[in-house]
């Protein structure tokens, strides 16, 4: 890692938690990573990973019985753990803004799509009504939604998914913010529009000068989108790395396990498996939370959860069986 | 011969708008035809709004189709009075997507299981609870968890509850329905390789309707790709993805993410009206057809 250039997006030791029946169930638990300027860091994990999760908290965004227990979020070198609400309020769209999964849910029934775009605008006292009105239409065409001055008076149930996708990009750029998280923002969407959505991102990176979050569980949206990848598993951050790297040689178990059970057409029909289930967050075992699921386990990964390791440039594991850590045991 | 033919099937919704505007017909489905081998999985690939799903509950009867012909064990299967009909259900059965919403939470597993077999008065209750517990090891559950309720179960866990049940009368075609589209990917390859495990040990043949077409090259012998409501191409598995054929099975090909960062896919943009929808399939080579 490049220490002279400090990044924009520093997560350190974020912890979340939900309060349920007394105890304090760690559903982000102890995870560091860095968004740079102007790079993608794809989050990749199945559900209940806690990759939601870790957006909404760098968000502040998590609602009870949920809570961030411990840790820090450095944005632009601000800790917004530690900023009062009000304060809060303006990284929120105008610094950091968030695509979310469901373009159906996502936007309001009752307002035209223009009326969403300039309402962020407006909020964040961006631009007079008349100038976010014309704003509006210009952040159509970015997006390329095909004749902007008519949809902009469209109501949401209008558009078809994939352009309401596009509604909530021009949304989320409407306040130039630098970075952007975008939470699974093509799953809810046929595959070929999900390509249109997933080079629109890459276009909007480029043109607006954005670093991004991506948060997917899909592999291949990771690979051809991301420049670094992190991988999580039942709330902790198992692997990170460049993602050329991490998907040549995984070093993780899990990641291993994962890559392999991709489907790749014509190889034997039966695919590579991870047998076994996610833990839920009630029933984490004491050690490694991946321990009972892999073939590599060895016994002292059942009894604590392995550091953090460096395994080369840019590379972190967190694993007993495939660190520095197990040879010095 | 074929364990299911399907010809010129047409499955029609009309769409009242709203209290003066004459009602607009939409086809769901429009003229689809193909036929399954027995022991074949054969797979039915769209994205929403493709027919796909209406083709497998038309086949089932589980919608009424508008017009056409579906032969099942060379019964026809429209033209079955509704006792003929449940008789013949035994034999075809379908597995749902979601298994969240497709199994009944008041009910045990047991109890879910079991159910076919008290609909079809099979077997006495001692024979039942048997049969019940056998099916729980197929499909690899365990038995000592039979008295649970959904909700205590896994997502990949409920899904074999459902496939447990489609199993528990024998049928000889399952009409698989996006069955493993709402699990995670570690948990899909189980269930993937226990339908291929479960074909192969009770001679099974699948209708595996699907929009992920990495999971549909990987376990299909056959493909048919279908785009508003009709087949625009139809062939072996490896020959349709190595050489397709029809525009739109191009476009959608190349549009599948690749797990490789190295590989970037070229993208191969669709556009609807510079093709002619309605086209006959035509035979572009051995066994491969294409709607050009």
């Amino acid at each position: 890692m490049d220490p002279s250039v400090s990044p924009l997006l520093d997560v350190q030791h974020l912890t979340t938690v939900f309060d349920v029946a007394g105890r304090a169930l760690r559903a982000v638990d102890d995870v560091s990573f860095e968004v740079r300027k102007g790079e993608t860091l794809g989050l990749v994990g199945e559900s209940g990973s806690g990759k939601s999760l870790t957006a909404y908290s760098i968000l502040r965004l998590v609602q009870p019985p949920g809570r961030i227990a411990s840790g820090r979020v450095l944005f632009q070198g601000r800790d917004l753990l530690a900023l009062p609400e009000r304060e809060m309020r303006k990284v929120r769209g105008a610094g950091i803004a968030l695509i979310f999964q469901e373009p159906m849910t996502a936007l309001n029934p009752v307002f035209t799509v223009g009326d969403q775009i300039a309402e962020a605008m407006l909020v964040h006292g961006l631009a007079t009504r008349a100038e976010a009105k014309r704003r509006a239409v210009e952040l159509l065409d970015a997006v390329r939604v095909a004749e902007p001055d008519r949809r902009v008076r469209d109501y949401p149930h209008q558009l078809s998914g994939g352009m309401r996708q596009r509604v909530l990009i021009a949304m989320a750029i409407a306040c130039r913010p630098s970075l952007v998280i975008a939470d699974e923002p093509t799953t809810a969407l046929d595959v070929t529009i999900q390509a249109q959505i997933l080079d629109l991102l890459r276009e909007m990176r480029e043109a607006f000068d954005l670093s991004m979050l991506l948060i997917s569980h899909d592999l291949g949206i990771i690979a051809g989108s991301a420049d670094r990848i992190a991988v999580m598993y039942a709330g902790r951050l198992v692997e990170q790395g460049p993602v050329r790297d991490v998907f040549r040689s995984p070093a993780h178990p899990y990641t291993k396990a994962l890559l392999a059970s991709i489907p790749s057409g014509a190889t034997g029909r039966r695919l590579k498996a991870i047998e076994g289930s996610v833990p839920p967050l009630t029933e984490l075992p004491r050690g490694c939370a991946f321990a009972p699921r892999c073939p590599d386990a060895l016994p002292q990964c059942q009894l604590e959860p392995p550091p953090i390791a460096d395994i080369g440039p840019g590379r972190v594991v967190r694993c007993f069986a495939c660190s520095p850590f197990s040879v010095l045991r | 011969m074929p364990l299911l033919t399907v010809r010129n099937l047409v499955k029609e919704f009309s769409r009242s708008r709203g209290w003066w505007g004459r009602p607009s017909v939409v086809r769901a489905v429009d003229s689809v035809s193909f036929s399954i081998e027995p022991g074949e999985t054969f797979g039915l690939v769209g994205e929403s709004g493709s027919g796909k799903t209406t083709t497998g509950r038309c086949i089932l009867r589980l919608v009424e189709p508008t017009s056409g012909e579906v032969r099942f064990q060379d019964r026809d299967v429209l033209a079955l009075s509704r006792e003929e009909l449940r008789r013949t259900r035994r034999d075809m059965q379908i597995v749902f997507q979601d298994p969240y919403s497709s199994l009944n939470p008041r009910m045990r597993a047991r109890t879910i299981v079991e159910e076919p077999l008290v609909i079809h008065k099979l077997g006495t209750k001692t024979e039942r609870r048997e049969r019940v517990a056998e099916l729980f090891r197929l499909v690899g559950l365990d038995p000592a968890h039979l008295d649970r309720y959904p909700h205590e179960f896994s997502g990949g866990q409920r899904q074999r509850i459902g496939l447990a049940r489609a199993l528990a009368l024998n049928p000889s075609l399952i009409v698989a329905d996006e069955p493993v589209s709402a699990l995670d990917v570690s948990v899909q390859a189980q269930v993937i390789n226990l339908l291929i495990d479960l074909q192969e040990r009770l001679k099974l043949t699948y209708l595996f309707i699907a929009h992920d077409l990495r999971l549909v090259e990987h376990i299909c012998d056959r493909v048919a790709v279908m785009y508003r409501g009709r087949i625009l191409e139809m062939g072996h598995t490896a020959a349709l993805f190595r050489s397709p054929a029809h525009a739109y099975t191009r476009a959608l090909l190349s549009a599948i993410p690749i797990p490789d960062p190295d590989t970037r896919p070229t993208r191969i943009e669709w556009d609807a009206s510079s093709v002619d929808l309605r086209l006959p399939l035509r035979q572009v080579d051995q066994g491969h057809w294409a709607a050009i």
